[in-house]
């Protein structure tokens, strides 16, 4: 193999591919073949490069380069100035690098750059190739759970503080401890890929770019816990998640790290793909075991909690992607490592999507802790066209709104809490001076009204009287006592809901009134 | 019967089901999960009718009318709400003069709404049958059904 001079790295994720980005690809290809170049400079296809939005997204090493809005058009162009006579191509330039590192603030106010965990390989190895995630030292992991007894994985996840990144941030260790203790002949891991929340789609990002880390995240699960099959439940609508998953598993099946006597240990563990096919419902655990059975994805009654019946009534750990791509390399660097991350009660990093009015929307990792401001105006660059912070959705549909003077507040499951607001799923939806709260509520009470499953009735008529009070006021006819109303309802819902999906639209019309009160006062007629 | 076939592809497995109705729903010329692909489903896994009836109408992506070739899943979530999409849908609507949860009269599209496709970086966004489609504007909008127009 003869060394090349020239790398260019091609974001593949569903939202480039929308943008051309395979068409660009071929054009490079053929570009570079027919210019005798193709032995110097190649080019590989990666993971998502963090950026949204700006279509075609590539980037030149060894110089680091970053190009965006790229068309099969601007591929002469590119090869002839920047990888023939080495000017960068102003015009196709990204304004600025994506800030693909983990800021840690010190106490003096100063940024120092810290490596990434979940994100570390996303956007550098080509997801397709077993062998490149393990030479970025992969299934290192689980080379060395399995030199470690079971119980001693569970306490090295335990002493790293990891919790759930789902959003219910419940720990991951004692979740594990919970699944090894029954007896049962028969266990589970199951992934939950069912990523639902608006906003969200760094699971996408994650299984797109990186779903070898996830394979291999569900061995350690399965060896701390005595499982021996595992289910990722991957959203009907990711059809590149699924390609890449099913395309992980297979290789993983081939170089022996799933099957039977897996490194040439007693353990044994494989790992199937399902496939929803549309309902929200399906992130809250109970209702994805309903719906990997074969049923409809009705949330069961807890407890018995899935740890002692999950599917098929065996003791069953469900955990969100997120979580389980920590999980590596918290037992290749160890708890005390991990724990250089984040926050005492919090700790290790945070993947968000940080979308709506930003002038760079993406995918970030930052440590537990980072102050919304930073996360804002550090990695989103600030609010674009030159306008005003108005406010951010954070935590998706069933997240919170926060004002102004919430951009000082350190993101944690804990810390959050405390203002009751939730760090949720980690979408942050940022919204300039222009925004319209009403509007914005009008869009996630219809979204729980179309994803309220039937089963309870204060959930399915509570959302439907939440969206006919909401629409009177997006129409500025409201009546008087609709403001009390909206945040009466939702609280009755909160109460009496059967499972999580009722229970939420409490906080995001109940932190809309916090801060912007006045503004849904005012389209009352 | 050509039904035949595709439930071979499968155990008849309670576990199967979702993979059973998609693989008919989309083996249907009219894309919809049709009363004998029920009746077929629930007679391969020994299952009631009613039972097979209950799954295929809890998850959104099955539809148990007939629909258009094309089915334009419109994303109503807040990112692409907040980036535009309540006047696309008004733009859709018109120039396909249909409503949602409608069908072209030349059975070419159907107008669906979906919550969050997870692809809010380029909101606001549809989903084309297996094809996602971003940034949309009334141009954008008016060149993705020419050329399905086109494909005829």
């Amino acid at each position: 193999m003869s060394m090349a001079r020239s790398h260019v790295l091609i974001g593949i994720d569903a939202g480039t591919i929308i943008a051309g980005a395979r068409a660009v690809m071929a054009e490079l290809v053929n570009n570079l073949t027919r210019k005798g170049l193709a032995d110097e400079i190649a080019v590989l296809e990666t993971g998502s490069l963090g950026i949204a939005g700006q279509g075609v997204v590539l980037v030149v090493y060894p110089e680091g380069v970053y190009y965006a809005n790229v068309t099969p058009a601007d591929v002469p162009e590119l090869v002839d100035e920047h990888l023939l006579k080495g000017r960068p191509l102003q015009r196709l330039l990204l304004a600025e690098a994506p800030k693909r590192y983990v800021i840690h603030r010190d106490k003096t106010g100063l940024l120092k750059e810290q490596p990434r965990i979940v994100l570390k390989n996303c956007g550098i190895i080509n997801p397709e190739r077993i062998d490149e995630y393990i030479a970025a030292e992969g299934y290192e992991g689980i080379a060395k759970a399995l030199s470690m007894k079971p119980e001693d994985v569970i306490a090295e996840v335990k002493n790293s503080g990891l919790q759930g990144r789902g959003g219910a941030a419940f720990s991951t260790g004692m979740k594990w401890d919970f699944a090894r203790r029954p007896e049962s002949d028969v266990k589970y891991i199951v992934c939950n890929a069912d990523e639902g929340e608006p906003g969200t789609f760094k699971d996408r990002l994650i299984l797109e770019g990186d779903p070898h880390k996830l394979v291999e995240g569900m061995l350690i699960a399965g060896y701390a816990v005595g499982a021996q099959q595992g289910y990722v439940y991957i959203r009907g609508e990711y059809t590149l998640s699924i390609q890449r998953v099913e395309k992980a598993i297979a290789d993983a099946r081939t170089y022996g790290l799933l099957g039977t006597n897996i490194l040439e240990s007693d353990f044994t563990f494989d790992i199937s793909v399902m496939t929803g096919a549309g309902a929200y419902v399906c992130g809250e655990e109970t209702a994805l075991i309903e719906s990997i059975e074969g049923k409809r994805g009705h949330p069961r009654n807890k407890p018995p909690y899935p740890v002692t019946a999950g599917l098929w009534g065996k003791p069953t750990v469900v955990n969100n992607v997120e979580t389980l791509a920590n999980v590596p390399d918290i037992i290749k660097g160890g708890a005390a490592w991990y724990r250089g991350y984040g926050t005492e009660k919090c700790p290790g990093t945070k993947v968000y999507t940080i979308l709506g009015h930003v002038a760079t929307p993406g995918l970030i990792e930052t440590e537990m802790g980072t102050a919304l401001r930073d996360i804002i105006f550090e990695y989103g660059g600030g609010i674009n066209n030159g306008k005003r912070f108005k406010g951010a959705l954070v935590g998706g549909a069933a997240g919170a709104f926060l004002g102004p003077d919430m951009l000082d507040v350190r993101m944690d499951f804990v810390n959050l809490k405390e203002y009751a607001a939730v760090l949720g799923s980690g979408a942050i939806l940022v919204m300039n001076e222009d925004t319209s709260i009403v509007g914005m509520l009008k869009s996630v009470l219809h979204f729980f009204k179309h994803e309220s499953c039937g089963h309870c009735v204060p959930c399915r008529i509570g959302t439907a009287q939440l969206v006919e009070i909401i629409d009177r006021l997006a129409m500025s006819k409201g009546k008087s006592e609709d403001i009390d109303r909206l945040l009466h309802i939702s609280e009755i819902m909160r109460d009496t809901s059967f499972c999580p999906l009722g229970q939420s639209p409490v906080l995001p019309i109940s932190s809309a009134l916090k801060y912007f009160k006045d503004e849904m006062v005012s389209h009352i007629a | 019967m050509y039904r035949e076939p595709i439930l071979k592809k499968y155990e008849p497995r309670l576990d199967n089901i979702l993979y059973i109705l998609h693989d008919l729903q989309n083996n249907n010329t009219r894309h919809y999960v049709a009363r004998e692909d029920i009746k077929s489903c629930a007679e391969y896994l020994g299952m009631p009718y009613s039972y097979v009836h209950g799954v295929a109408t809890f998850y959104t992506m099955f539809s148990l009318e007939p629909r258009g070739r094309y089915i334009i899943r419109l994303c109503e979530s807040p990112p692409c709400h907040l980036m535009g999409s309540s006047s696309v849908l008004d733009y859709l609507r018109e120039r396909l003069d249909i409503g949602v949860g409608e069908t072209t009269d030349d059975g070419l599209f159907t107008l669906e709404l979906t919550s969050c496709l997870g692809i809010c970086g380029v909101a606001p966004a549809v989903m084309i049958n297996d094809e996602m489609f971003g940034k949309l504007t009334p141009e954008k909008i008016d060149t993705i059904l020419g050329e399905r127009r086109k494909n005829l």
